[in-house]
């Protein structure tokens, strides 16, 4: 019988092969051969059989059978034998065999110390729960042994013993007694890692071991004091892997307490200060040290001391370094930011980094070191690398900046530009659930509504495929297309744009392959609230009823539904498109106390100077507010306003028709005194609620048979803001219909029109329309309105505009 | 006593050419022979497409994978997120100082051919993922010691040889 081949010429035999298939039949016919000797018990080549089976298992092929031949092996009494047997179930076996008898056989039948290290080393690298509490009690004899080879071995095996066990824990104390007195630096080192482990893992153990770091300090200094040892010199630093796992007991024991603290305090210092940073092996001490340091309760100058050292890792040549420096700065910043911001330069320096790690880490740090006083310097170099960046960033990256314009924007300006700059460059990253809340921050931005429009309608222009700012603009052109008509930007110069231009683009947009249903939802959305701001009625009836046969499930049910509102229901369709109101949370908050605080130069109550829009039923009531001029209390009629229509459309833009302009003198005031008939015989009924509120209600309009009422009331959650509720009465024969409430206000204020409970004031005072204003009055200025009616009465249209400047004090002081 | 799980380990090590072939496997963590292949074969893929400029530190699942090329070996290392990635390379180069003493200045070939002892070397170095002998001197005069037992001590004589 020829000798089996052996492990070199098989390797050599298979890297031969030119092919898998090759491979494969080699490997298939040797393992025939293994197989047959197994079979045949041959002891002599046993060995050499398992070594070119543990090589087929490299390559990934089958090597379970050769399993009970490493148990065979390992109770053989040869040395080599052992050797390769302990090899293989380590490789072979795993912890679900129960091999207990493996390692018995090495404690009692052999006492070489190198075969009880392999036990040892076997034991400690996979074995099982049962095999550990099986054998714990030899391990924590050998743990006491005065030879440091088995020692050393017997300390780390009981780490696993402990993983494994750990209610097997208290066994190993007694024996960790004397440890840290051993000279051997195996021993020591593999102690210290012992005792880590137990520290970590009972605080009973923590306290316990507290005693030991004088002695800690004590070993490390030495380290670091003693001259050149050539056994443990790496690059001129002496056992650089002790150091380490020294300093890091360090760091469990003195978490939290302040005599180890402070008895580790100096040590520090000195590795801090005194270790060679020229290679990766000092860095790395350093590197711990930091750790350590920011752990443990440090006085502040060695907390200084260490981010300084992670400033000086951002510097480094070496990229390892750099991503150290920025994975421990991103844990320290929340505690020292102050200390963290000194680098915030080179922090950012790191966006441009080649590595991916790298940039991310620099990216997640940036946002947290934005603030107000750094916030537009920042935002331009995330916003460059928000450009650049991989995909992989650009969604996290939108929403950081999001995140950090609406906390520190320092203008509304600024803010509604950076939103539109990642809509535009990263808008199709931009995270689903960023989409409400941007189009809520638009809202709430009234005076940028022109300029948000136009923007956006001009990056539309460009690109439709990203479907998050396609979302965003849709909605904003259906919002404000009419201003995007009117040509009324004041930001920049207004572009010229016509309906049908507008309407191409929204159907565009329906038409279009690249929208997503729900971006189509959002254009239909568009065009129809167009139909109450633009006067191309006609051709947005015709673009709603095509889309009522759309095979969109959803967008068809849309389209019947505006269908709807055009037949049946058109007189309410003004009051159902009406214009969004301001959400109230964010008008209190708004950039106005983010100016004040971030130092800028923009003097603060820049906002409240900006002419507030009116919310009110598809109109831009910037020129009614003109009307009643700035802040002074003296109604003077200013001078044509800044944003007098083109009048591209009807007459519903036309709230100026039928007033003189010219007259420098305020409007006639309406004639307060009540005329006679409307108190004879009706029995008015208690329009007057609320007095509990203390503000006394008051008639606003009475004139034609046409009685308008105020109540008040205060907001419970805003005291700016005053709760108007009008109530309109109707005291001629005749119903008045089509009935539509607008009013404006001062510059200072702000208005909110919610919806009125019918557009039909029933005659003969039976049943009064009520309608709430919301006012919000920030400045606490004296408030007055202007009101305009329209309403169909007896088949005519009737039109009357008036003042109203008898609101009692207590409903705005 | 607080249960937790293990808060440093290294869990495995792996040694790759670049051409993705396996050298030398060394599992600190009980994981089947199925999960070990995948793990490798994604791993492997990962660090094969990483540039040359990059960081030896990638993030891989909820690990660290620190990795270093010595001519045309990869050395994979995998640990904890807590643990010391600067003191891992120097926990690699180590080893391949060991593997440089033993063989002469070894290669690739060196590891191919003799795995075996690869391991042993390894085994000496390190065990359950720490290290166990911080002297390079130490760790070399074991193996010395216990290739001589397989020569010339009788009944662990090795007469055939592998």
């Amino acid at each position: 019988m020829p000798a089996p081949i052996r492990l070199r010429e098989l390797i050599r035999t298979i890297r031969t092969a030119r092919t898998q298939a090759e491979e494969r039949e080699m490997i298939q016919k040797e393992s025939a051969a293994i197989r047959s000797s197994f079979r045949e018990e041959d002891n002599t080549y046993r060995c050499r059989n398992v070594a070119k089976l543990l090589y087929m298992h490299m390559l990934g092929y089958p090597a379970h059978f050769g399993q009970l031949e490493c148990l065979k092996l390992i109770a053989s009494q040869k040395f080599t034998d052992k050797r390769i047997g302990y090899l293989g179930a380590m490789l072979l076996l795993d912890e679900r065999q129960d091999s207990t008898l493996v390692f018995l056989s090495g404690w009692f039948f052999n006492n070489t110390q190198y075969v009880q290290g392999l036990a040892l080393c076997t034991l400690g690298c996979m074995g099982s729960s049962e095999m550990c509490r099986d054998l714990a009690g030899e391990v924590e004899k050998l743990l006491k042994t005065s030879n440091s080879y088995l020692r050393k071995k017997a300390a780390l095996c009981a780490v696993h013993v402990i993983r494994k066990v750990p209610e097997l824990m208290e066994m190993f104390l007694p024996a960790t007694k004397n440890l840290l007195s051993e000279k051997n630096h195996g021993v020591l080192h593999t102690s210290v890692v012992l005792l880590t482990e137990m520290c970590e893992r009972s605080p009973d153990m923590l306290s316990h071991f507290r005693k030991l770091v004088p002695q800690l300090v004590r070993i490390l200094k030495n380290l670091i004091m003693s001259g050149y040892s050539p056994e443990h010199d790496v690059s001129g630093i002496s056992d650089p892997f002790l150091q380490v796992r020294i300093l890091r007991l360090l760091r469990i024991l003195g978490k939290g307490d302040d005599d180890s603290s402070e008895a580790m305090n100096d040590i520090l210092a000195q590795v801090a200060t005194n270790t060679e940073t020229s290679k990766n092996v000092g860095n790395a001490i350093l590197y711990e040290t930091v750790l350590t340091i920011m752990d443990i309760k440090s006085e502040s100058g060695l907390r200084v001391l260490a981010i300084n050292i992670l400033g000086r890792f951002l510097l480094n040549n070496d990229k390892n370094i750099r991503y150290v420096a920025l994975t421990s700065l991103l844990k320290t910043v929340q505690t020292d930011h102050n200390a963290v911001q000194r680098h915030r330069s080179t922090i950012v320096d790191c966006l441009k980094d080649l590595d991916v790690s790298i940039k991310r880490r620099a990216m997640e740090l940036s946002f947290a070191l934005v603030n107000g006083n750094n916030i537009r310097g920042m935002m331009k170099e995330l916003l460059y690398f928000l450009d650049s960046c991989d995909p992989e960033f650009k969604a996290d990256c939108a929403s950081g900046i999001f995140l950090a314009a609406e906390k520190y924007a320092p203008s509304k300006r600024w803010h509604i530009d950076t939103i539109m700059r990642v809509l535009t460059t990263a808008g199709s990253y931009v995270r689903d659930d960023c989409v409400p809340n941007l189009i809520q921050l638009i809202t709430n931005s009234v005076e940028m509504h022109a300029y948000t429009v136009q923007r956006l309608y001009k990056a539309l222009l460009d690109d439709i495929s990203q479907q998050p700012f396609v979302q965003v603009s849709s909605w904003c052109i259906g919002e404000y297309g009419d201003l995007l008509v009117s040509g009324q930007c004041e930001e920049e110069d207004p572009i010229q744009v016509t309906e049908d231009e507008v309407l191409d683009v929204l159907e565009g947009l329906l038409a279009s392959n690249l929208s997503s249903p729900v971006t189509r939802g959002y254009a239909l959305t568009a065009v129809m609230k167009l139909s109450t701001r633009l006067s191309s009625v006609n051709r947005i009836k015709k673009v709603v009823s095509i889309y009522g046969s759309s095979i969109d499930v959803e967008l068809q049910q849309r389209a019947v539904e505006y269908n709807a509102l055009f037949k049946k229901y058109d007189h309410m369709r003004c009051a159902l498109l009406e214009r969004m109101p301001i959400m109230e949370k964010a008008a209190a908050n708004g950039p106005t106390e983010t100016v004040q605080t971030n130092g800028e130069a923009e003097p603060a109550g820049l906002e409240p100077k900006h002419p507030p829009t009116i919310i009110q039923p598809a109109n831009q009531a910037n020129d009614l507010l003109d009307l009643l001029g700035g802040n002074d209390v003296v109604p003077v009629i200013s001078t044509a306003p800044a944003m007098k229509p083109a009048s591209a459309g009807g007459e519903l833009l036309d709230l100026l028709g039928g007033l003189s302009l010219s007259a420098p003198t305020p409007a006639p005031p309406i004639p307060m005194s009540q005329p006679p008939f409307l108190l004879d015989g009706l029995s008015s009924q208690p329009l007057f609620n609320d007095i509990a509120t203390g503000i006394p209600p008051m008639t606003a309009y009475n004139k034609n048979g046409l009685k308008i009422d105020f109540t008040f009331e205060r907001s419970n959650t805003n005291p700016n803001i005053a709760i108007i509720t009008i109530h309109a009465a109707n005291s001629t024969e005749a119903e008045m219909t089509n009935f539509v409430f607008q009013a404006a206000v001062p510059k200072t204020f702000q208005l909110q029109l919610l919806s009125p409970s019918s557009s039909i004031i029933p005659a003969l005072n039976q049943g009064p329309v009520t309608q709430v204003i919301k006012v919000l009055n920030p400045q606490k200025q004296q408030l007055r309105m202007r009101i305009k009616l329209t309403y169909n009465h007896k088949g005519s249209p009737v039109q009357d505009l008036a003042e109203v400047n008898n609101f009692p004090p207590q409903s705005w002081q | 006593i607080i249960c937790c799980p293990p808060p440093l380990q290294m869990q495995f090590m792996l040694l790759f050419s670049r051409q993705g072939k396996l050298r030398l496997q060394k599992w600190y963590v009980p994981l089947s022979d199925k999960e070990k292949k995948k793990i490798t074969r994604e791993l492997v893929q990962t660090v094969l497409a990483r540039k040359p400029k990059m960081c030896s530190f990638l993030e891989w699942r909820d690990l660290k994978i620190v990795y270093k090329r010595y001519a045309s070996l990869y050395f994979c290392c995998a640990i904890e997120d807590q643990d010391n990635e600067l003191i891992t390379l120097e926990i690699i180069h180590r080893y391949v100082e060991l593997l440089d003493k033993y063989f002469g200045s070894v290669c690739e070939l060196d590891i191919i051919f003799n795995f075996e002892k690869a391991y042993f070397i390894l085994d000496e170095f390190l065990l359950g993922g720490e290290a166990q002998e911080t002297s390079k001197k130490n760790v070399l005069k074991a193996i010395e010691q216990a290739d001589l037992l397989q020569e010339v001590r009788l009944g662990g004589g090795d007469l055939h040889g592998i």
